[in-house]
């Protein structure tokens, strides 16, 4: 065996990448429950590639065929039905992951300097992310995975000179249609997968140069022993492999239960009008994205007035690509002396309290028609407004709120 | 020979290569760019569509499909018809300014060839969601007691009346489009053609 390892060492970094990235890899002690959700991420990914192959073996992208291809998938293949829902669910649980994979960020500081770069890969993912999502939506070629493309698609249209040729080049045709929905299926299964396996590739290869951050928002790499290892740092394996196996096990019953009991979680994961095949002349009554999208949905139609001569509309598409762009500048944004939020004053505490809620908020009106009242006093859409000014006053006010905060002294090593 | 390296020579020389690659790299790609633009037969699907309105009543509606989108055509009557001049100060656009809404023909007050004839295409002119028919008047429509008959887009919350004109303060920024349209005989109309030839 020994001989077999040296023989492949000759010729392949194994042990040197084994010890880099795992055995020898240093990890701060102090991780929590919030550490889970990288790893979780990964597990997740790897089982939407893996379900989706084998979607992809009886799915038919084909606007003839498609729809009762899936529901032949649901009915007549063997077991299909719980590829099929292991893949519809695994997309929602992506987003929850993600969510709270970002939140942890948020929180712990994990975009500040030196990991702004790590951020903004994980926020190319998370956009990347989102076009794997929209697209796979349009493939059961629902009523709503029909609306939902139409809609999206036509946002493009709000761009000035070029807005209407790019979608049309988008869809294929002049309307979603048979190019739409066969372009879709390729960019789903193949390009943007391809994509997002690399760009997680890069995201690990940019942690592992830095190190990963902790609760405490310190760098464990400033106190090392004679050794140069951290004082605050524990191999990753055999450490947080057998502690993310924990995760795993438990992440795995949830998924179970929502596979097995509740696939369509009333609505929330599965849609009642993507049940209906997608009709041309009847939109639904109700155009609602899944949930993950909702928050930026309620954005795009918060936007109603016209200003400095641009359009409602185009504004609208503005704020929504901007709420999520937004992201990307975090790291600059905060200018806290402390990363982590044990650290921080309430200022920070609250601002982030408040963008939370405004964040869940924005994703339940966008499930509701704007015009009905589902909070209190007035119609969604002027509840929606709030939140959107909101939503941005996090980000906008950021350089000075965090600057005015007060922190508490940050300690030199990590707590517990 | 190796003494001297010209190392401006040698900066020339890489751009210039970068920069030939370069435009070869945009030559490679536009084949593939340009294979996503819609293809020579959803070009040719576009083809006019007759419809027979012998049936339609008065105050009724039907849709009809042409290029893969819902075309409404509605017999107004004269209550219908009644309605529309009153609302002007409603609207974001009652003289159907804008020119690209509708062929010259249709830009007049009932934004139609014959008064009570309508054709429109029932695309929201906001995000392309189908409207839905909202004919009936006040409280009865759901829409509010001053309702007088029109369309509503359940996306995004956009009004539109009887002639497809938008009210203000609605996302969507214009009017419902008017398709190219002839009569054929006083039954036979004819969705995506006129006499200037095909759309």
């Amino acid at each position: 065996m020994e001989k077999l390892l040296a023989w492949i060492d000759d010729r392949f970094p194994l042990t040197k990448v084994w010890e880099e990235h795992l055995s020898k890899y240093y990890a701060p002690k102090n991780f929590n429950f919030w550490y889970y959700f990288g790893s979780l991420a990964l597990l997740v990914l790897v089982m939407q590639i893996v379900t989706g192959i084998f979607l992809t073996m009886h799915y038919k992208p084909d606007t003839a065929l498609a729809f009762a291809s899936v529901e032949y998938i649901m009915r007549d293949v063997s077991w299909g039905w719980l590829i099929r829902y292991l893949h519809s669910t695994g997309a929602s649980f992506f987003f929850i992951v993600v969510y709270l994979h970002m939140f942890r960020a948020m929180m712990y500081g994990s975009h500040r300097k030196p990991r702004e770069l790590l951020w903004i890969i994980g926020v190319i993912i998370f956009v990347a992310l989102m076009a794997e999502s929209f697209m796979g939506y349009l493939l059961p070629w629902g009523n709503m995975s029909y609306w939902g493309a139409q809609v999206i698609i036509s946002l493009f249209e709000a761009i000035p000179v070029i807005g209407p040729g790019l979608s049309e080049w988008i869809r294929g045709d002049f309307v979603v249609a048979d190019a739409t929905l066969n372009r879709f299926f390729a960019f789903h299964v193949i390009a943007i997968p391809l994509v997002l396996v690399i760009l997680v590739f890069v995201h690990i290869v940019a942690l592992h140069k830095v190190g990963s951050n902790n609760p405490d928002g310190i760098e464990i790499k400033k106190k090392k022993d004679a050794n140069g290892i951290p004082l605050d740092g524990i191999p990753f394996h055999p450490y947080y492999t057998v502690k993310d196996i924990v995760a795993v096990a438990v992440f795995l019953m949830v998924f179970a239960a929502v596979v097995f009991f509740a696939p369509e979680l009333g609505g929330w994961f599965l849609e009642p009008d993507n049940f209906v095949p997608a009709n041309i002349l009847q939109t639904p009554p109700e155009i609602v994205p899944l949930w993950y999208f909702t928050p930026y949905y309620s954005i795009l139609r918060a936007n109603t007035v016209n200003f400095l001569y641009v359009d409602a509309k185009v504004w609208g598409v503005i704020f929504m690509a901007l709420s999520i762009m937004v992201f990307f500048f975090l790291p600059w944004l905060d200018r806290s002396p402390a990363k982590s939020i044990r650290y921080r004053g309430w200022i920070y505490k609250t601002a982030l309290a408040f963008f939370v809620v405004a964040f869940v908020i924005l994703g339940y009106l966008g499930t509701k028609s704007p015009q009905a009242i589902n909070l209190m006093l007035f119609p969604n859409v002027y509840w929606a407004q709030i939140f959107t000014i909101v939503y941005f006053a996090f980000f906008a006010l950021m350089p000075w709120y965090t600057k005015i905060d007060k922190t508490k002294p940050v300690p030199e090593r990590v707590t517990k | 020979m190796s003494e001297g390296v010209d190392r401006d020579k040698r900066r020339f020389l890489t751009l210039l290569t970068t920069g030939v690659g370069a435009i070869g790299v945009g030559f490679a790609a536009t084949p593939f760019v340009l294979s996503m633009t819609p293809s020579a037969r959803a070009r040719a699907a576009g083809a006019p569509v007759e419809v027979d309105i012998s049936k339609l009543e008065f105050g009724q509606m039907l849709t009809v499909e042409w290029r893969g989108k819902p075309v409404w055509i509605v017999r107004r009557n004269k209550d219908m018809l009644a309605t529309l001049p009153a609302l002007d100060m409603q609207l974001a656009d009652p003289e159907s300014k804008v020119a690209d809404q509708q062929p010259a023909y249709a830009a007049n007050p009932t934004r139609s060839r014959k008064p009570e004839l309508l054709v429109l295409v029932g695309i929201c002119t906001h995000l392309g969601c189908a409207p839905s028919q909202k004919f009936q008047v006040g409280p009865a429509s759901g829409m509010g007691d001053d309702w007088t008959g029109g369309f509503f887009c359940p996306c995004h919350g956009s009004k539109f009346d009887l002639a497809g004109r938008v009210f203000k303060g609605v996302p969507a920024p214009t009017n419902l489009p008017v398709p190219p349209h002839m009569f054929l005989s006083d039954t036979r109309i004819l969705i995506g053609e006129d006499k200037k030839g095909a759309a």
